[in-house]
């Protein structure tokens, strides 16, 4: 954390457009040069609940949400339901300004429409503002939208409003919204822009406070992405044309991101009647030569246990993503969570045999994606990509160039029709698809519809030629061949020049903090601020879940004293993984724990290992629990 | 130039094809209803000309779900209850393929039978063979979706509270565009329909009555049987929904009451197929997807080209 830094905060009802304005705000400055990344904050409801975004700027990259923030745009929830204070919700208009203010930074800005909200409703109001020496620019952003247009566009009123008071040009702004609007509403848009930056300038002092935004220069083009984006497309770089999904928040994105795009591509898409059939249709599509792909989150995938298994049984390649949110059941949809991994790994009956891959940033997602499609088809092998809502909503800039790939649409393993011609087959001309003895443990396939491949695909374990068996030697040597590609994908993966799992730090730091998935960017951030502090500490962010990298965490646990492992549920199921695949460490590694909905800060992590690593202290409080380590 | 040239072979195809040489002799108990089944769909589709790798068989689990292993050509022995969306999946990926589904009454109207409903009312362009021996065999004898009232099993044994299921009803209000039921003792009738189902454009529904002399000994052989359009009793226009729907309510009830009606009961010419109303949206590609991943001179798109900009 840095004070050179601004972190705009943009609050008010969902359905007011926050998401939108917010985004093209982040792209704006994207383009200024800076490096952005936001953070969504949103109820399970459509119209109406407070929602905010975040965006954090800084001239350096920026990994991680910062520690709390130091601008509000407070707009006012226009669909508040019931604006009396003790209703259910509790007076839900007010909320944007009333629920901000705990993680308002001292010596921050406070903005708000003076339209729709009355700061004197708010307890106290006054006194805190003094307190923590925030300042206020109370505006009447909805009259000056309503003068020029409607309404809604209050929020770029708000975005007028920032660019005077942080020292934003407009010209980014206004390029962006000529880029990102229809004709129609552009004209009145950048009216109410430069009526409201003019408005602030002109009466205000805008030098009052200190929040301003830095400069910067990116040294490539950037582009603006989130997880989801980044495995939609490295889904389509990888050549998968199919998909077949079931909404469910928040896999839905790059569910709807890959059927806006497929017919672009001549891909196909499918939504269908339940979870257990688009994961069917993607074993399907597969078995017939295309590459396909399903996804769901908790629920959802709880339903493709059985086509999953399917897959593994018949060596069926396929790629499903698992958007993780706050379990169990329902849960809090529009709440990460990290406590899918154990149900990702383990689902479906019989020993696991799948891959499965915790991207922790954008680019990996896209990356792992990609990994994880080609590992699939090559092995014939269910490959699992575990992310979060966290990873999936998150926006931030990488570099284009990053995504300046050639496409890879190889089937992998798959024999043609001259192949087949020479292939081994029974005596009555079934093609002997899973052979006993073979490379790594895959047996090439064929695909329906090519002379002399037919061969029958079954759930039931099966001879050489797919037909029912059960006999031990057969048995044993089908397992033993499906299990050996495990060992085989393991040793691909540690012979990656870019391997998967991200080490930040100093090598010969005392201390090391394990994570896994959607964490990383926190955890390296928090490292830093250690670091600063004057603490030996290290991290390791874990992508590989399955096959494990046993020797890189090995490596990485033997050269520290202690280890602190930082995952988002209440079981620590990353930690015991660990532990399991490794067989020891139980009195080295002790757990930080969050599954109150919101996803580490960075001092969540900082404190929590000062506290208990360090001090040897238990911790106190609702954000975050402790679990020692076996004997402590 | 095609990657798959078993489709469209057109060659002349003796049934003998499509037996097995690793299990030419099926294992189900002497006088099972299924072999009906077996011997009708390697009649109609030596007869249609298709070859067995341009087949794609799906079956569930259960006796009915060990057609596949009876029967050579591809094959896809899937999941209890799954046969039909791994089957229009591969129908999408390569329409060229001859994809039947099959499996039995619990597989298809029990446990299965969201998947039936959607994959009919979407009318993919596909056969559906439901074994229907009102009855749950491979699990030894319970009551299933198509039992009648009052069937008593080990899982029933005051007998079932339920009404059964009416399979052919619920296929037309879902939307299929060909239901017809037919009997495993009426082999001729039963190579016929598959015939029609198969050569069918759009979700061909076949409700097949198989007997289980070995855990539905009560149940009638299904003879004597009535085929329908053979017999003056029955007068119905089979191209009129309404019509269909009606008599549709009286075979189901017959059945029931010891009479067995088979025939054809709703033909929707018309309705076009899935696959083409898809392809008329531009949701599906006009050349088979599955021939892309073998063309060498395919240019693949790249996100980096195609979507990238709007991220700038
Ligand atoms: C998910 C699941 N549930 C239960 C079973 C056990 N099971 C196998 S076949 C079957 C019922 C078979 O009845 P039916 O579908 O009518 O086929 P039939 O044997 O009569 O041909 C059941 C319950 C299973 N294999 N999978
Ligand atoms: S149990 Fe019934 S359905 Fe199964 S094989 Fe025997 S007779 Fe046929
Ligand atoms: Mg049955």
């Amino acid at each position: 954390m840095t004070d050179d830094e601004l972190i705009w905060r943009i609050a008010g009802g969902s359905g007011d457009g926050i998401a939108s304005t917010s985004q093209n705000f982040a792209k704006a400055l994207m383009r200024s040069g800076l490096n952005v990344f936001t953070h969504r904050h949103y109820p399970s409801r459509i119209r109406g609940g407070h929602t905010y975004t975040e965006i954090r700027v800084s001239s350096e990259k920026v990994k991680s949400r910062g520690d709390g923030y130091n601008f509000l745009l407070a707009l006012g929830d226009s669909f508040a339901r019931n604006p009396k204070e003790g209703a259910y919700y509790g007076n839900e208009e007010i909320k944007p300004l009333s629920e901000n203010l705990d993680e308002l930074r001292e010596g921050g800005v406070i903005v708000y429409d003076s339209g729709l909200l009355d700061a004197s409703e708010i307890e106290d109001f006054d006194e805190r503002v003094e307190a923590n020496n925030w300042h206020v620019y109370d505006l009447d952003l909805r009259s000056m939208a309503r003068e020029h247009g409607r309404e809604v566009m209050r929020n770029t009123a708000g975005v007028g409003v920032t660019c005077a008071l942080a020292g934003i040009d407009t010209d980014w702004i206004e390029d962006l919204m000529t880029d990102a609007m229809p004709e129609k509403i552009l004209e009145p848009n950048l009216e109410i822009l430069h009526e409201a930056y003019e408005l602030v300038q002109d009466e205000y002092d805008v030098d009052a406070h200190d929040v301003k935004v830095p400069e910067g220069e990116h040294d490539e083009e950037q582009v603006l992405l989130s997880g989801s984006d980044a495995i939609a497309y490295g889904s389509i770089d990888e050549g998968c044309r199919f998909i077949a999904g079931y909404p469910m928040t928040p896999w839905t994105e790059v569910f709807t991101i890959l059927c806006q795009n497929f017919p672009k591509i001549g891909g196909i898409s499918e939504q269908v009647e339940d979870e257990i059939a688009a994961a069917a249709l993607a074993v399907g599509a597969s078995h017939a030569g295309v590459k396909a792909m399903s996804g769901s989150s908790g629920g959802g995938f709880a339903l493709m246990g059985e086509p999953l298994g399917l897959a593994e049984m018949t060596e069926t390649p396929i790629v499903l993503i698992e958007a993780m949110r706050a379990g169990p059941s329902t849960g809090m949809p529009t709440k990460p969570e990290q406590a899918d991994l154990e149900h990702v790994l383990y689902s479906s009956q019989g020993d696991s045999q799948r891959v499965v891959f915790a991207p922790g940033t954008v680019e990996e997602a896209y990356d792992q994606t990609r990994q994880a499609f080609k590992i699939a088809y090559e092995y014939q092998i269910p490959s699992l990509i575990l992310y979060d809502q966290k990873l999936g909503g998150e926006l931030m800039n990488v570099p284009a160039s990053h995504f300046d790939r050639d496409p890879n649409p190889d089937l992998g393993s798959v024999l043609t029709e001259a192949e087949l011609e020479d292939a081994p087959h029974s005596d009555t001309g079934k093609y002997q698809r899973f052979q006993h003895d073979v490379k790594d443990g895959v047996s090439p396939r064929s695909i329906p519809g090519q002379k002399g491949g037919r061969y029958l695909a079954t759930g039931n374990e099966h001879t050489p030629e797919g037909h029912i068996a059960e006999t031990p030697e057969n048995r044993v040597a089908q397992m033993n061949r499906r299990l050996q590609k495990q060992e085989a994908i393991r040793a691909y993966l540690d012979d990656l020049e870019d391997g998967h799992q991200t080490y930040h730090g100093d090598d010969d730091a005392e201390y090391g903090l394990l994570t896994f998935g959607s964490q990383q960017g926190t955890v390296e951030e928090a490292v830093d601020v250690l670091v600063d502090q004057g603490y030996s500490v290290k991290s390791l962010g874990v992508s590989d879940m399955m096959p494990y990298p046993v020797e890189e965490v090995t490596e990485f646990l033997e050269s520290v004293d202690e280890a602190l492992v930082i995952e988002m549920n209440a079981s620590a199921q990353f930690r015991g993984l660990t532990q399991k695949e490794l067989g020891r460490y139980g009195e080295k590694l002790s757990s930080l724990l969050k599954y109150n909905g919101n996803p580490f800060e960075p001092a969540d992590i900082v404190e929590g290992f000062k506290t208990t690593i360090i001090k040897g202290d238990d911790l106190q409080g609702l954000e975050t629990k402790f679990v020692p380590a076996a004997g402590d | 130039m095609s990657a798959f040239n078993a489709i469209g072979d057109g060659r002349d195809v003796d049934q003998n094809e499509f037996t097995p040489g690793l299990e030419p002799q099926p294992t189900w108990c002497p006088g099972c209803g299924d072999f009906g089944v077996l011997k009708a769909l390697k009649g109609a589709s030596a007869e249609l000309g298709r070859t067995p790798d341009e087949i794609l068989l799906t079956t569930g689990i259960g006796c009915s779900g060990k057609l596949n292993s009876y029967f050579e050509s591809y094959g896809f022995h899937t999941l209890h209850g799954r046969s039909l969306p791994i089957a229009r999946a591969a129908k999408l990926a390569n329409p060229g393929l001859e994809v039947v589904a099959a499996g039995g009454d619990g597989d298809g109207y029990g446990i299965g039978g969201n998947h039936f409903m959607h994959t009919a009312r979407e009318n993919h362009d596909m056969t559906y063979i439901v074994f229907n021996n009102e009855i749950f065999g491979l699990t030894k004898g319970q009551t299933s979706p198509t039992s009648p009232k009052g069937h008593k099993s080990k899982t029933q044994p005051s007998g079932s509270a339920k009404d059964p299921i009416r399979p052919l009803s619920l296929a037309l209000t879902s939307g299929a565009s060909y239901v017809a039921r037919t009997a495993a003792v009426n082999p001729n009738q039963a190579k016929e329909i598959i015939i029609e189902a198969m050569e069918h454009d759009g979700f061909a529904h076949i409700d097949f009555l198989t007997q289980c002399p070995t855990w539905n000994k009560d149940a009638r052989q299904y003879v004597p049987y009535i085929d329908v359009q053979d017999s003056d009793d029955y007068d119905f226009d089979v191209n009129d929904r309404r019509e269909a729907a009606a008599m549709m309510a009286e075979v189901e009830d017959a059945l029931h009451e010891g009479t067995v009606l088979t025939g054809r009961f709703y033909v929707d010419e018309d309705r076009p197929s899935y696959q083409q109303e898809k392809r008329a949206i531009g949701e599906i590609p006009e050349e088979p997807l599955a021939e892309r991943y073998f063309d060498d001179s395919y240019e693949w798109e790249r996100s980096a080209d195609h979507f990238l900009d709007k991220h700038k």
